[in-house]
């Protein structure tokens, strides 16, 4: 459709030259749409208005293509060189994995909508929960009581995030904003009065994460941009741009460097950023549809991202590159949610057919299927020890798999 | 005939658009060959009143969405895409052939006959075989099928799920199949329950009222028009045969729960917040944005990759050392705390235990990173610097950190704090770094920033990495606390233990009763770790020169 409006609107405006390229987009369109290689769709999708500017700049844009094309292809040459193996040969030599009984241990209700995302504390056992209501509910989660409830002023509540230091949650969502409420010990207490606004974006918050302590936090948006802020003052520190589309995901690295961060939006893209230059140092995009969730490998040398094309993908940071596909014939819908276990062995996936995948990160089978939540699985996130997952499904409940 | 005329213009105006309508329709409306008795219903029994009326609301339905807010708008406007439903179709178009599909029979319900019911037994059979799943993958599978409307549920409607027993569905027409880019309008939406107001004569469902309601009043100056289609839908469709009204009122009914989804019910159309930018649209290469790639190109050429071999065979060396301490794959001592309601296991890990768990000293040993990040085995690797004399590092580690990830406010005085205390010539807890990252962080600490000590943390971070940890290791403080290291025995609690430990669940300590706990003792070891003023202590007469 979209060829098909360009060649209209070729044909219907007026005082027009039909310059080379239109006349090449003509022909183009009567062959089938899947002749037409990245390379021609560039030209293809010169505007119209092209050919009224100035040669001069039209030139320049069309050595840029060609340029950038060249050096596409000169980079692909370079990583392939240095493919030499699959993950699944080397993992040949890995014992295969047993059977798993993964029970829900415990199911938390009490949300009166939609969970939308979840967060652990360090504590192993705490975590706040947001939904589409507005409600942000810190939770006990072993004994399951509800510790605090905070009303926040908007609907779809998309984010929140733990302090490290357990004494503050942040969450935003519809609103653009995300605030940051220190909790306390007055059960009470009313912790909307103690809000503090941090972040402000253009577009709804999508995800937050505090950075290694509660007075900085990494967001991301709607509005395509991620931004680093510093609570105390809502002074905005670091903004990074580079996504074409919504930025709907990001996980902060876990290794000792602790300077980069992975961000996974609309327009396929996962890209991992410099958190003090604002670059992109990496960027992969091989997904067909939305990067739904992004999450690093516990070593911080890969990341796997879950999709909306149904498929989970492993990216080796230190080869850049795409190792590992996640996907079986029989998983139409799409992953809305990832993350590893403590060694790295295990996947879990949570998609939108309301199931759970449990994925073998080396051999790149699935071992097992969890059953339970009505709704689809939205958010899902692993202890801070490992030694249980939490899921939040559309379904208003949270449940606790061990 | 003055309407008629109006009618031309709007359509030549958005030419393009309804063109692209109309074939999509057209399409619909020839079925794509694999049909049930469905097509029939659809179009070719439209009438042209029907068609026409089509035609005018497609026209409308663009002019409205210029000026109407719909009630869902949040400054957003595009679906996301989704790329399950092509898939799902094939499998749906699949399940309907005749021959391979699923057998369907006919239903009689009070005097009509409603022709090709399946039912849910018979459509959990089809998808095993045909997928090769499970019963409960195919139950799953089912369910999304339900959700997403392709099949609709003839009894209880709102009810969204596969149920496997002799429960009757329908196959929804092509008509009605949730389609990427024609969206369930609000127009539409009250076309229909003005019909429905109309023939129901007022009595409608609660959630279908409000709803109703909500429409009046966001499109009060539409609602004529509104009035007007819903009563010409209404006369046309008593013209119908009965069972033809009876199948096409049901399929509009399953379209309109699985769009608007009552309270209850869970749809998988209910797809959640539209999106800012257009996922569709394919992105514009301005001049600007393919520079911009150019220099990331050039720039990712520049940076060296690692051979496949070494990263993969790293990631199954990182699987196999971790594989005993990931509770998932070995059985954590004593016990899960969420499948045995106990919490021992994270009693006997946590920072402040006197002797740690074998296994928490075994994962010190794979790698510093781990040592430090444990708190417990922190604590340990600064009493192993303390007996060294080489605190400072630590510290000074630490006190970069806080500086690095802490409040802007606070890096002018915390850069003054660490130059007094580690960096100055002479300062009572110098470091030992080389001159040269000395020479760069003190010329950076005149204009101190977030990032000033980068270089002066990873000399010392690399320092106690490469040297101080493998001394570690070697140490007596190491060796001691891994032959007094704990293995505690794994649980064995019977069942009635096991329901005791449910209603005696612990509750813990506050995370922030904790945090200032941890404060207080930083402070305090702050305070120890001051140098001694003598001429402090003299002066208080704590040091008796007699």
């Amino acid at each position: 459709t979209c060829e098909y409006n360009y060649v209209l609107s070729c044909i219907s405006c007026e005082p027009r030259v039909l310059s080379l390229q239109n006349i090449l987009s003509l022909i183009l369109f009567l062959l089938p749409a899947s002749a037409l290689t990245t390379g021609i769709y560039m030209i293809f999708s010169t505007k119209p208005e092209m050919a009224t500017q100035e040669v001069q700049p039209n030139e320049t844009l069309t050595n840029l293509k060609a340029e950038s094309d060249t050096l596409k292809t000169k980079l692909e040459d370079e990583r392939a060189k240095l493919h030499d193996v699959e993950l699944h040969q080397v993992a040949e030599k890995v014992d295969g994995l047993g059977q798993f009984i993964m029970k829900t241990r415990r199911t938390l209700k009490g949300h009166g909508n939609k969970v939308l995302c979840m967060d652990w504390c360090k504590d192993k056992r705490r975590i706040v929960s947001s939904s589409q209501d507005g409600k942000v509910i810190v939770w006990d989660a072993f004994t399951t009581n509800k510790e605090h409830a905070v009303t926040m002023p908007c609907t779809w509540v998309m984010a929140c995030a733990y302090a490290p230091s357990g004494c503050a949650v942040a969450c935003g969502g519809l609103d653009n904003k995300c605030s940051v409420y220190p909790l306390s010990l007055d059960k009470n207490e009313n912790l909307a009065a103690k809000k503090k606004s941090v972040a402000m974006h253009t577009n709804y918050l999508s995800a937050c994460s505090f950075t290694n302590s509660d007075m900085q936090i990494l967001t991301s948006s709607g509005d395509g941009t991620c931004a680093l802020w510093d609570v105390e003052s809502g002074q905005l520190l670091q903004s990074f741009h580079g996504h074409a589309a919504d930025v709907l995901c990001l996980d902060l690295a876990p290794s000792e460097t602790g300077n980069t961060f992975v961000s996974g939006g609309c327009d396929k893209k996962a890209n991992v950023w410099d958190m003090r230059s604002g670059q992109c140092i990496q960027s992969f995009e091989t997904h067909e549809s939305d990067i739904n969730s992004v999450r690093y490998y516990p070593s911080g040398d890969a990341f796997a991202s879950g999709s909306d094309d149904a498929t989970c993908r492993l990216y080796d940071l230190r080869a850049d590159r795409e190792v590992a596909i996640y996907s079986k014939e029989s998983i139409i819908f799409g992953a809305s949610s990832v993350d590893f276990s403590l060694s790295g062995r295990l996947l879990f996936g949570g998609y939108n057919d309301y199931t759970i995948n449990v994925w073998d990160v080396l051999k790149g089978t699935r071992v097992s299927i969890l059953f339970g939540h009505e709704n689809r699985v939205s958010t899902l996130r692993l202890s801070p020890d490992g030694t249980a997952f939490c899921s939040g499904s559309w379904d208003h409940t949270l449940r606790i798999w061990a | 005939m003055d309407f008629n005329k109006q009618r031309q213009a709007r359509n030549n105006k958005i030419h393009s658009e309804n063109s692209r309508l109309h074939s999509t329709l057209r399409m619909w409306y020839r079925g794509g060959g694999e049909a049930s008795g469905d097509e029939i219903y659809t179009g070719y029994n439209m009438t042209t009143h029907q068609k026409g009326a089509l035609q005018c609301r497609s026209a409308y339905r663009l002019t409205a969405n210029m000026t109407i807010r719909t009630l869902r708008d949040y400054g957003q406007h595009y679906r996301p895409r989704m790329a399950c439903l092509k898939n799902v179709e094939v499998f749906v178009v699949e399940m309907q052939d005749p021959k391979s599909g699923v057998k369907g029979a006919d239903q009689k319900l009070n005097v009509t006959i409603i022709p090709h019911v399946i039912n849910g037994q018979d459509i959990l059979a089809w998808i095993v075989t045909k997928m090769k799943v499970t019963t409960e993958e195919a139950q799953a599978f089912g369910t999304m099928l339900v959700a997403y409307g392709y099949i609709y549920p003839l009894q209880n409607h709102r009810k969204l799920v596969l149920v496997p027993d002799s429960t009757l569905y329908r196959f929804q027409t092509p008509y009605f199949w949730p389609v990427q880019k024609w969206p369930a309008e609000d127009i539409d939406y009250a076309i229909y329950l003005a019909r429905r107001n109309i023939r129901k004569k007022g009595m409608l469902e609660p959630y279908e009222q409000q709803h109703y309601d909500n429409l009046h009043k966001w499109m009060n100056p539409k609602w004529d028009f509104i009035v007007m289609q819903a009563t010409e839908q209404y006369k046309a469709n008593k013209e119908r045969k009965k069972p033809d009204r009876v199948v096409l009122d049901c399929q509009e009914r399953a379209y309109w729960i699985v769009h608007r989804p009552p309270r209850r019910t869970h749809s998988a159309m209910d797809y959640g917040l539209d999106r800012l930018i257009d996922p569709n649209a394919e992105e514009v290469l301005t001049f600007d944005v393919v520079r911009r790639t150019n220099i990331f190109l050039t720039q990712a050429l520049m940076r060296s990759a690692v051979k496949s071999s070494v990263s993969l065979t790293a990631f199954v060396k990182f699987v196999t050392t971790h594989h005993n301490h990931d509770p998932f794959l070995t059985t954590p001592v004593p016990s899960n705390p969420w499948i045995t309601d106990s919490d021992e296991f994270w009693q006997l890990n946590s920072r402040s235990v006197d002797i740690p768990t074998k296994l928490s000293v075994e994962r010190w040993v794979l790698s510093f990173w781990e040592l430090i990040s444990d708190p417990r085995g922190r604590v340990d690797f600064k009493l192993f610097l303390k007996k060294e004399h080489s605190a400072e590092n630590m510290a000074f580690y630490e006190a970069a950190e806080e500086m690095r990830w802490g409040a802007a406010s606070a890096i002018p005085e915390k850069s003054q704090f660490i130059f007094n205390t580690f960096l100055k010539p002479g300062a009572p807890r110098w470091i030992n770094i080389d001159g040269r990252t000395m020479g760069l962080t003190v010329k950076g600490l005149v204009v101190p920033h977030r990032y000033v000590l980068d270089a002066a943390q990873t000399h010392i971070f690399l320092l106690m990495k490469k040297d101080t940890f493998y001394r570690y290791l070697k140490s007596p403080v190491h060796k001691d606390m891994q032959k007094r290291a704990l293995v505690p025995a794994p649980h064995v609690f019977t069942d009635a233990q096991l329901e005791a430990n449910v209603r005696n669940r612990n509750p813990g300590i506050s995370p922030i009763l904790q945090w200032q706990q941890e404060e207080e003792e930083k402070a305090a070891a702050a305070v120890a770790a001051r140098p001694i003023d003598v001429k402090a202590m003299v002066a208080t007469n704590k040091l008796d020169r007699k």
